[in-house]
């Protein structure tokens, strides 16, 4: 999978947990999941158990922590698929 | 000085209808909320009929965004949309979702029975038990959390006065109304979103199917299954949904010009202690006739005065007793008693939700002037055949009821009496 499948996954994801419509193109790898897309910090544990579902990972509690933009969670699933 | 309180606005859905006017047409008619649940005969209950709203997921798809779907089980939709529709009824807008708006003025308190039983069962328990508690994520907390169901409204109100979830049983619904009125005669809000929501799941309703205080006799006719006042009434049957009231103070409604429905005159709560033939199951009647009397107390009336009960009446053996309660409480004899009806007779008895549902179709009686058919007691009850011309089996037009009482009993031997009357500026 490319880093911009990967990217798209992602974004898909991040609209189901989202306040706002999310636009594909507003969103940059520096983009913050919580600030700049208006999702409630507690469903940051519901984003990653899609991660492990989506694209077939485990994602332990230090790496599922340093998930704080769109782009900690591409690399951080680049890395292990 | 206490202030006066009244209600402006009507959020309902209910087996046989959602909106109020679907509701107002279904009591009207006679429609049952009634039908058979195959999961139940799958399950092997006794009882295999339910009350249970319908078309829930294509209203939750207007009402609600995907984000806010995300953690909402049956009460809490029910919830959801029955204070919406309330909101929205007493002139209020919904405000956006990524608004900072809070009125700091109104407040929720909704009650629910037995609370995310279906949250528990489909996925707390299972996961749990298969040590996988981290696949819950983060939506099973709110959902089962006893006031699961006020604060999900108070998050799309924007909600910013009280906001709690009461728990007492069966009375749960008429003692949210209750409370909510103690608070704005107090001056502690301006408006209140009160009343009870009870989901649908098979979780919930076990456990009374095991009581065998469920009708299990009437599985093939299930428009004909919830009996109050019959002589072939077998037990009650399990319904679900929300009845929320916009209940606000007189000087807040009149200020902003809102419509009123009725007056909530006043009410009492008690507890009959398990003593004097109470138990967790029975009610102490001597517990039962003090609430109603308090209650006109605190409105300031006489029994003589109401014109109509809606009763608890469930359709167990107790329905006789409750009559007699009544008429003890009121000082009314066979010859004089007011006018009754069941609610539980159409949607059937949604435990926390049925003091809002019922306070909905007394309200709406009371603002309409009618007072709805109770079904399926054509066989009234011997012991109520002298009380058959206040029984009122079709509906009638009643333009001279003023004063509607509703009570609601619990498990716990807990009892609730509010007392409404017709507006009249």
């Amino acid at each position: 999978m490319t880093k911009d499948e990967v990217f798209k996954k992602i974004v898909d994801i991040l609209g189901k947990y989202s306040k706002t419509e999310i636009k594909m193109e507003n969103i940059s790898m520096e983009t913050s999941i919580l600030d700049d897309l208006k999702i409630n910090s507690a469903r940051l544990v519901d984003i990653v158990l899609d991660f492990e579902d989506v694209f077939d990972i485990e994602v332990d509690d230090d790496d599922a922590d340093s998930v704080a933009t769109v782009g900690d969670g591409v690399n951080l699933i680049m890395a292990k698929i | 000085m206490r202030k006066r309180v009244v209600v402006t606005g009507l959020g309902v859905i209910a087996p046989n209808g959602h909106g109020i006017e679907a509701f107002e047409t279904a009591l009207k008619n006679g429609e049952s909320g009634i039908r058979f649940i195959p999961e139940l005969e799958e399950l092997k209950f006794g009882c295999q009929v339910a009350g249970v709203p319908q078309g829930v997921d294509d209203i939750c798809s207007r009402y609600f965004t995907g984000e806010q779907l995300l953690a909402m089980n049956s009460s809490i939709k029910y919830a959801s949309i029955s204070a919406i529709d309330a909101w929205k009824d007493a002139g209020f807008e919904v405000p956006e979702d990524d608004s900072e708006q809070v009125d700091w003025d109104t407040g929720a308190i909704i009650g629910t029975g037995i609370g995310g039983m279906d949250t528990i069962g489909e996925k707390i328990v299972p996961l749990t038990n298969a040590g996988k508690t981290r696949r819950l994520g983060s939506t099973a907390v709110e959902q089962v959390m006893a006031s699961g169901v006020s604060a999900k409204v108070s998050g799309l109100l924007g909600l910013g006065n009280q906001v709690t979830s009461n728990s007492c049983a069966c009375s749960t619904g008429t003692e949210a109304i209750l409370d909510a009125m103690y608070r704005i005669r107090h001056g502690l809000a301006e408006r209140m979103l009160a009343g009870g929501a009870e989901g649908a799941s098979p979780y919930i309703w076990s456990g009374f199917d095991a009581m065998r205080v469920l009708n299990r006799t009437r599985n093939d006719e299930p428009v004909k299954a919830s009996r109050p006042m019959s002589a072939s009434a077998a037990g009650f049957i399990p319904g679900a949904g929300a009845g929320i009231l916009m209940i606000e103070s007189l000087d807040s409604a009149l200020e902003r010009g809102a419509r009123i429905y009725a007056e909530i005159m006043g009410g009492a709560i008690n507890c009959g202690g398990h003593r004097m033939g109470g138990s967790m199951t029975a009610p102490n009647p001597v517990g039962v006739q003090r609430c109603v009397q308090n209650a006109l107390t605190d409105a300031g009336i006489e029994g003589s005065q109401v014109d109509a009960i809606n009763g608890h009446l469930t359709a167990t053996f107790a329905d006789p007793y409750e009559i007699n309660n009544w008429a003890k409480a009121l000082g009314r004899t066979e010859q004089d008693f007011p006018l009754i009806n069941a609610t539980k007779s159409l949607i059937g008895h949604s435990l926390g939700a049925a003091g809002g549902l019922e306070s909905i179709a007394c309200v709406l009686q009371v603002y309409k002037g009618f007072v709805h058919g109770s079904v399926n007691c054509e066989d009234l009850h011997a012991e109520l055949l002298p009380y058959s011309n206040s029984i009122v089996q079709k509906t009638r037009e009643t333009p001279e009821l003023k004063i509607q009482a509703k009570a609601s009993f619990g498990f716990g031997d807990v009892n609730a009496c509010v007392l409404y009357k017709k507006w009249q500026a």
